[in-house]
């Protein structure tokens, strides 16, 4: 396979060349603008950004609704997980579509359909409004909102994991006399643990950073229901650049953490296999 | 007899299928058939009206083709991408795999606003591109930009198992007999990738579509010129006027459903190729 000819140096080197200059203008450059464009006019400014009042509660609020979607994603992915790979049943295929639903819609479509579902002209309006409690431009909706558009993301990740697995291992372990809990625990999770930090990781990176969602059901305001992206959207609509970049840099300070977990997960998940 | 020992054996199904089903409703089942309820009470001439305004039809247009553009120029990118990665060893390999995942990982508007400063007349991309009188901020060409930086881990990512998986003995064999690499990628590899090809491509198209964060700050949202599908629906939410965002909402859901219907289509028949012959 390996032909040294100068015609096949040539052409790796020429493709090799193309990928780096892509990935250097669409990806590496736009996080270097945020850095450089956040630290403009100086390490006050951009403290002075970042330690406002208005984004530590945004701050607050974005980790608020990201730490719901993984616990709500996370008991809703194991659990369908085993039930689509370990059971056979009539209308499998139809719950694996719909699981897939959310992530195929638009985040706006997204927004749009919670906002029809709780909001002022849906039936259900009246008795919430009796509870006292509010959804839609409150942060139930953002919560929702965040872990609809997350939710087939741990899943998606444990499915295939289990589905090579077989059933094989759990039956013997069953018919051997184990409990439930010491099958999964002992047996099906050794397997699927990195998938399962995988999807953890991927849910986290959506949920921190669901824009479209979020923004139908937040009524925008300040320091209630404003989570970072939407507050980076207020700073730079405002003409603020410097502060939207600065706040816009904390959340690439999570994504780089996020991919270098990631990396980590895939390394060590190839040579556990 | 595996399908009945199965449901005996292994505990937890009703269980599992309490939990799965209770927040499936919840979170999925429930929202989606308030928007089927939602619809009953709309008339197909109000509909019709809505998704036939010129300014939506205009949108549309913008819409469809910058996504399709987007998508056809990472489907290229994502083979040359993909096969750079399969294929080659060279410095900040790893570096560069892992930044393929980037555009999962940074929240769309943060890569909106960034786009957008480089690419304005001020930018360090714009300004460049100024001097040859192209704009590209504000304009669809912008919009192109954003939804490629969306939809490059899409590509790459579904060819590249396959990549790693071909049988590189055909390759060798065709070349020993004297078929030119040109002729080597299109006769042996590309048939074999296509189908991880024409899936990436609809997943990104799906995904560029529907996109919002990242385009909004870089269209400049003009109408009939840069205005995006997505973003008349959340001015008609803003405005409360819900009819007509659900009408339009349910043509980018049929549109979804299709591009969904398509890929299940090419992957299901690349399975029955691998197991049939």
């Amino acid at each position: 396979m390996h032909e040294d000819t100068i015609g096949s140096k040539v052409l790796k080197w020429f493709l090799i060349g193309i990928s780096a200059l892509f990935i250097f203008l669409m990806l590496i450059l736009p996080l270097i603008t945020v850095i450089t464009e956040s630290l403009k006019s100086g390490i006050e400014t951009y403290w002075e950004a970042v330690s406002d009042e208005y984004t530590v509660k945004a701050v607050w609020l974005t980790i608020e609704a990201t730490v719901f979607a993984v616990i709500i994603n996370t008991i809703f992915g194991v659990f369908a997980a085993w039930l689509i790979t370990k059971f056979h049943f009539k209308g499998k295929k139809l719950l694996a579509t719909f699981i897939d639903i959310p992530v195929t819609v638009s985040p706006v479509i997204a927004g749009l359909i919670f906002v029809l579902t709780f909001g002022r002209q849906s039936f259900i309006y009246p008795y919430l409004q009796d509870m006292g409690i509010q959804v839609v431009f409150a942060v139930p909706g953002i919560v929702l909102a965040t872990i609809f558009v997350t939710f087939p993301f741990i899943s998606r990740e444990l499915i295939p994991v289990l589905e090579a697995q077989g059933t094989d291992e759990e039956e013997a372990a069953a018919l051997m006399g184990a409990n439930g809990f010491t099958i999964f625990r002992r047996i099906t999770f050794p397997h699927i643990k990195w998938a399962f930090l995988y999807g953890v990781v991927l849910c986290a990176a959506r949920a921190m950073g669901e824009f479209g969602a979020v923004s139908v059901l937040s009524g925008h305001l300040r320091g209630k229901t404003n989570t970072l992206p939407l507050h980076v959207e207020i700073l730079f609509n405002e003409f603020k650049y410097v502060p939207a970049f600065a706040v816009s840099s904390i959340l690439v300070m999570m994504a780089i953490v996020i991919l270098v977990i990631r990396s980590i997960v895939e390394y060590r998940g190839k040579r556990d296999a | 007899m595996k399908t009945k020992a199965n449901k005996r054996v292994i505990p937890f199904f009703g269980l599992s299928m309490g939990v799965t089903l209770s927040i499936l409703s919840i979170i999925v089942l429930i929202p989606l058939a308030s928007l089927v309820i939602f619809t009953a009470k709309m008339s197909w001439e109000d509909i019709f009206a809505t998704i036939t305004r010129s300014r939506v039809l205009a949108s549309f247009e913008v819409s469809f083709l910058t996504a399709f553009i987007a998508s056809a120029i990472n489907a290229v990118m994502g083979v040359v991408l993909a096969w750079v990665l399969v294929r080659y060893d060279f410095p900040f390999k790893r570096l560069l795999d892992g930044m393929i995942e980037l555009p999962f990982a940074l929240p769309t508007a943060v890569a909106g606003i960034a786009l957008t400063s480089l690419t304005t007349n001020n930018g360090l991309i714009g300004s460049f591109f100024d001097k040859f009188g192209i704009q590209i901020a504000y304009t669809r060409i912008g919009i192109t930009v954003a939804l490629v930086f969306i939809g490059i881990p899409f590509v790459v990512r579904s060819v590249q198992p396959v990549l790693e998986k071909l049988d590189s003995t055909y390759e060798e064999a065709a070349g020993v007999l004297g078929a030119s690499r040109i002729k080597i990628f299109w006769k042996i590899i590309f048939p074999e990738i296509r189908p991880a090809v024409l899936t990436g491509f609809a997943l990104a198209f799906g995904r560029c579509l529907g996109e919002y964060g990242s385009v909004v700050f870089i269209a400049g949202n003009k109408p009939y010129e840069t205005e995006i599908t997505p973003l008349i629906i959340m001015s008609e939410l803003q405005e409360y006027d819900y009819s007509s965002a659900t009408a339009i909402a349910l043509v980018m859901l049929l549109a979804a459903f299709l591009i969904l219907f398509f890929v299940n289509i090419v992957q299901a028949r690349s399975t029955k190729k691998l197991k049939g012959d």
